[in-house]
């Protein structure tokens, strides 16, 4: 029956193939040819994990997941790692605030005075370009590096941390801030100094105003980023809660490191909690 | 248009008072002016956090830091340049570049694997699991890279393959959540058509769901994909493969000169990747 309704319309039989398989063939073709060479570089052996001699200390660590360690001296102690956690966060983004606001005032070209008659006079125009790209390579090194390397010259504890913090961050709250600055109306600011008012005049009275509540969100944005990092840093030996976690980690101590997830968890969870709520009450 | 409506706003006023109200500054702090204890918080906050970290000012501004710190820059400035060398910074960086996209890759299939669970699409939809998908899914997004590839080092030992799975765990949890916010929010009208007739939910996702959502399937992946290859250039440092390996293994050997090489080949590697998605994007968005 259906073949002869296939003759009778002719080329009009609706494709019982997928129309477009050669065109999938070929891309799926071309992906596992790229995959292979992925697969050898990252030495994917996904065997390894269930072999004898490694499943053993692995299912007895996460045996030891359950209970978390919840002894009071130990439950104290993972208390002022947190503390200090959020300090190591706190202290470097004031720091890198520091930073980042005579930077950013310095690179944003809304507040260049022969920019408002044509085009900025050269001097100026070079040193917004050095200020520009020392920004960027504050930021592109990752706050890891730095703390690495601040571990090599002050030695282990919070100092490389916050350290670390506080250049990446002020590298990123500069860029962004001199962006924020420069995205809105910058109307008032430029009247302002064409009828002789100062450029730091013209910021607070002007671009400050106008964007106060997007610098502060975009800051205690950061502000919870920098709880999540400063969580890691400790891996580096940047104290708080990582380093108590590596320590923990490298004793084989599964109750221990269950606890301390459990606490990191809680710690991101709040700060973004605490950082949305702020955001919500200055939009 | 400010002009205008000021005019109109002073109209008003001049309605309700005969004199213009003159409005004195306000006090510098009163309890009812909400912003004066968000900055009085942020105050206290930043002052109790430098006051309780041991922070050893004197050592890092002492002369001997400087000095320490200015050998340190100075060794740093003549990088490692042998072929050889250069030849192994070479692969380590496409380790580096593997892992961050295998990761990825695995991530986008589990993560779609677990928005499935985790959405709910239709009115009807039982999405008897979506809760406890979404804890899963929570527990694998706020746990970071670098703490899952510490975790990993114990079943899958040193090397490149830990760091890849941890990427790949940290990223589903990330794709997964935004993949089942997508499934919830596309439009629901062709799925229906389908489902009243009687197609099966598999067909139903490939044929319906799957081609709305999957431009924004695609844009989430490499914005993640671009993450993850700054992340797994310094995942290494706890031995988890790429460049971050071989830079925790010549920086504890005190090599400087092989430690700076490593140093630039990563930051050329992330501004290389920044440009690309810088141009990709204007691309785009253009």
């Amino acid at each position: 029956m259906s073949t002869a309704i296939n003759t009778h319309l002719g080329a009009a039989a609706p494709a019982l193939r997928d129309p477009a398989w050669s065109g999938r063939v070929a891309w799926g073709l071309a992906f596992a040819v790229l995959l292979w060479p992925m697969l050898v570089l990252t030495e994917f052996k996904p065997w390894v994990l269930f072999d004898a001699n490694a499943l053993k200390p692995t299912l007895r660590f996460l045996g030891d997941f359950l209970p978390p360690r919840v002894s009071p001296d130990f439950l104290l102690l993972i208390a002022i790692e947190t503390w200090r956690t959020v300090a190591i966060a706190t202290a470097g983004l004031a720091l890198a605030w520091l930073l980042a606001v005579p930077l950013s005032l310095l690179s944003v070209r809304v507040l260049s005075l022969s920019a408002l008659s044509g085009q900025m006079a050269r001097l100026p125009r070079v040193m917004r370009q050095i200020v520009r790209w020392s920004l960027m390579v504050l930021r592109s090194v990752p706050e890891l590096v730095w703390a690495l390397v601040f571990v090599r010259v002050v030695g282990l504890g919070a100092t490389a941390g916050v350290l670390a913090i506080a250049l990446t961050y002020g590298g990123m709250l500069g860029k962004v801030y001199a962006d924020i600055l420069e995205s809105g109306d910058t109307h008032a600011a430029s009247s302002l100094m064409r009828n002789g008012s100062g450029r730091l005049q013209a910021f607070f009275l002007a671009l400050l105003p106008q964007n106060a509540s997007e610098l502060t969100s975009y800051t205690v944005y950061r502000w919870e980023c920098a709880i999540r990092s400063s969580a890691v840093l400790g891996f580096v030996g940047a104290g708080g809660l990582g380093q108590q976690m590596d320590s923990s980690m490298k004793m084989f101590n599964g109750s221990e490191v269950s606890t301390i997830l459990l606490v990191f968890m809680l710690l991101v969870w709040l700060a973004d909690r605490a950082s949305a709520f702020l955001r919500k009450g200055l939009a | 248009m400010s002009a205008k409506s000021g005019a109109q706003v002073t109209g008003q006023l001049g309605a309700q008072a005969a004199n213009e109200v003159y409005k004195l500054p306000p006090k510098l702090f009163g309890a009812r002016c909400q912003a004066c204890w968000f900055v009085a918080g942020i105050a206290v906050l930043v002052a109790a956090s430098f006051w309780s970290l041991d922070l050893r000012w004197s050592q890092f501004l002492s002369h001997d830091a400087f000095l320490r710190m200015g050998k340190f820059i100075g060794e740093l400035l003549r990088p490692e340049l042998e072929l050889v060398f250069l030849g192994k910074v070479f692969i380590a960086a496409l380790e580096t570049l593997a892992m961050s996209a295998l990761g990825t890759i695995l991530a986008v299939l589990l993560g779609l694997l677990l928005a499935l669970p985790a959405s709910k699409t239709w009115p009807d939809d039982p999405a008897r699991f979506r809760a406890l998908t979404r804890l899963v899914l929570n527990g694998l997004r706020s746990t970071p890279e670098l703490v899952w590839a510490a975790l990993l080092l114990i079943a899958a030992g040193l090397g490149p393959f830990a760091g890849t799975l941890a990427l790949a765990l940290h990223t589903t949890g990330v794709l997964g959540r935004l993949f089942a916010e997508n499934l919830e929010n596309a439009p629901q009208d062709p799925a229906f058509a389908l489902r009243a007739r009687g197609v099966g939910e598999l067909r139903i996702f490939l044929y319906a769901t799957l081609p709305q959502i999957l431009p924004q399937l695609i844009s989430y992946s490499l914005y993640r994909w671009e993450n993850n290859i700054r992340a797994a250039a310094v995942l290494g440092v706890v031995g988890a493969g790429g460049l971050g390996q071989m830079l925790a293994f010549h920086m504890g050997l005190f090599q400087m000169r092989e430690t700076s090489t490593i140093l630039m080949a990563m930051l050329v590697m992330v501004a290389l990747v920044d440009a690309l998605s810088y141009v990709c994007r204007k691309r785009m968005s253009a």
